[in-house]
């Protein structure tokens, strides 16, 4: 917040900001381009955008998405939080499993859909499975790194106080003081998951979803309806990441108020 | 209750050279049931590493530390410990952080709060007892830190430098209350400091440890009755005899200094 010019955020400058956005965008696409093929302009989208309202299948391509975006996002916390945990927390199993992870999270999700189909055949499942495999590194990898930094003073705290075994220390000492680092892995891998959902819905898994309703319109040369899934998808990831924000910082990070932000 | 017994205690650190450090040497101590006893010593004589032995944070490479008779293997139910750093926990308010040893203990949460809310209250912090830590000065973290080590009723108290952070005038303002607290409750209290001054005011007796390898180089008993007055004569005298004794030991060249004296 301090970093940016005063008043930056207020209502004033995203009007001025979007209004010029919009304008110029209507302009290059009627009077330069002239081709609705290649560019779209505002009004058309606003008018597919309408079409799609009462005609389209909009709700039912938002609520695939949802749940291809949901089940990937669960695996990713249900597997990576316990494997960080258990990387970050036991010394052995993390010389273990340190090699195998480095060798598998360089290889792009999206490199993976093959063996989805394969394994899961054209299914939600695997949409999610590709899904799971962008956002389960970021979880894990942000997991480790906060049990590894937690300040051992606090460990030593707890010991003193009666919490000695080690499902006490991480339930009670190590999960609290990394959160704010497994948020911040959340939210990486809620943005990658995100992305990975118009790739994982292009191979045909529904006939419904938000990332398949690109490809379908694409197919149809209706370009306007493509640039409304677009945009809807913007605007879905930003809300999603807004709402995820704001839930964490009033209610699980409430103490580190203050401090950051 | 809180008897301390140190027998024949050494510790050995072995460097990633393979070069072994002789941090504590032949340690052999015995203190007694609510007895208050301050740790000195020049820096890197091995007061911390002592005090963390006998909590059962570290382990001594031969020897052995009892409290109350029974052998001190790791962190313990009847040893309370107050760190230098801050130690509270920022994720839980003041309340639940006093009550944190009770939980661990499996107290119900009524039974635990009010039990911390008296010891909130004992250190004069009730109005903040809703308060995360990153609210409250350092004076003020320091006395939940010891409301909280007390709140499990140890039979001992560990404090390593517990004031170190703190400016001149809390620290005196601690140090009383600290007095007040021990009159009241009836700890043992072992307390490691830099402060001469704090040693003299507050123990029944000061240990001074010689330089590397530590062992024990004098004890001092203090006879001053309480409430003390720091600027009195015998205060003054034991304070400067306290000094002198670490002086000696220090490894380090010995500062001369023309405008003044340590």
């Amino acid at each position: 917040m301090n970093g940016n010019l005063p008043g930056s955020r207020s209502p004033g400058y995203i009007v001025v900001s979007i209004s010029v956005l919009l304008v110029l965008w209507q302009v290059i696409a009627d009077v330069v381009v002239k081709n609705h093929f290649i560019l779209p302009s505002f009004t058309d989208v606003v008018i597919a955008l309408y079409d799609l309202l009462f005609t389209g299948t909009l709700p039912m391509d938002f609520a695939v998405s949802l749940v291809h975006f949901f089940i990937g996002l669960g695996l990713s916390l249900c597997i990576g939080v316990p494997c960080g945990i258990c990387i970050g927390w036991f010394a052995g199993i993390n010389r273990l499993l340190d090699p195998i992870i480095e060798i598998i999270r360089p290889i792009p999700p999206l490199a993976w859909i093959p063996f989805a189909i394969v394994w899961f055949g054209l299914t939600d499942l695997a949409a999610g499975f590709v899904i799971f495999i962008g956002g389960v590194f970021p979880v894990l990898i942000n997991t480790y790194e906060g049990f590894r930094n937690i300040p051992r003073i606090f460990v030593e705290a707890g010991k003193m106080l009666g919490c000695t075994s080690n499902a006490a220390l991480i339930r009670y000492i190590a999960l609290p003081a990394a959160l704010p680092h497994l948020a911040a892995g959340f939210r990486v891998a809620s943005g990658v998951a995100w992305m990975c959902l118009v790739a994982a819905e292009m191979f045909g898994v529904s006939t419904f979803g938000l990332g398949q309703k690109i490809w379908w319109y694409y197919n149809l040369h209706q370009m306007d309806k493509v640039m409304v899934y677009m945009l809807i998808l913007g605007f879905v990831g930003l809300f999603i990441d807004y709402l995820f924000r704001y839930g964490m910082n009033r209610t699980l990070l409430k103490w580190r108020q203050g401090e950051v932000n | 209750m809180g008897r301390v017994e140190i027998s024949h205690l050494s510790r050995a650190f072995v460097k990633e050279d393979g070069d072994k450090v002789v941090a504590l040497s032949d340690i052999n101590l015995s203190i007694g049931d609510d007895e208050f006893v301050s740790f000195v010593g020049p820096s890197g004589c091995g007061k911390t590493t002592l005090l963390r032995i006998i909590a059962g944070l570290d382990k001594a490479t031969s020897g052995e530390v009892r409290v109350d008779g029974s052998l001190i293997t790791g962190p313990g139910q009847k040893v309370g410990m107050v760190f230098q750093e801050y130690s509270l926990f920022p994720w839980r308010s003041v309340l639940s952080n006093v009550a944190f040893g009770l939980e661990m203990r499996g107290m119900p949460k009524e039974e635990r709060h009010e039990i911390a809310r008296k010891f909130i209250a004992l250190v004069g912090l009730s109005q903040f007892e809703q308060s995360f830590p990153y609210e409250l000065s350092g004076g003020m973290r320091q006395r939940v830190a010891i409301a909280r080590a007390l709140a499990t009723d140890p039979d001992l108290l560990l404090m390593d430098e517990p004031f170190g952070a703190l400016d001149a005038q809390t620290r005196n303002h601690m140090q009383c209350e600290l007095l007040d607290i021990w009159e009241t409750k009836k700890k043992t209290i072992l307390f490691v400091t830099h402060s001469c001054d704090e040693a003299v005011f507050l123990s029944d007796r000061v240990v001074v440890l010689s330089s590397r390898p530590g062992r024990i180089h004098e004890i001092v008993p203090i006879p001053i009755s309480r409430p003390r007055d720091r600027t009195n004569k015998e205060f003054i005298d034991l304070r400067r005899s306290l000094l002198d004794m670490i002086e000696e030991e220090r490894d380090e060249e010995k500062i001369k200094c023309k405008s003044g004296y340590l």
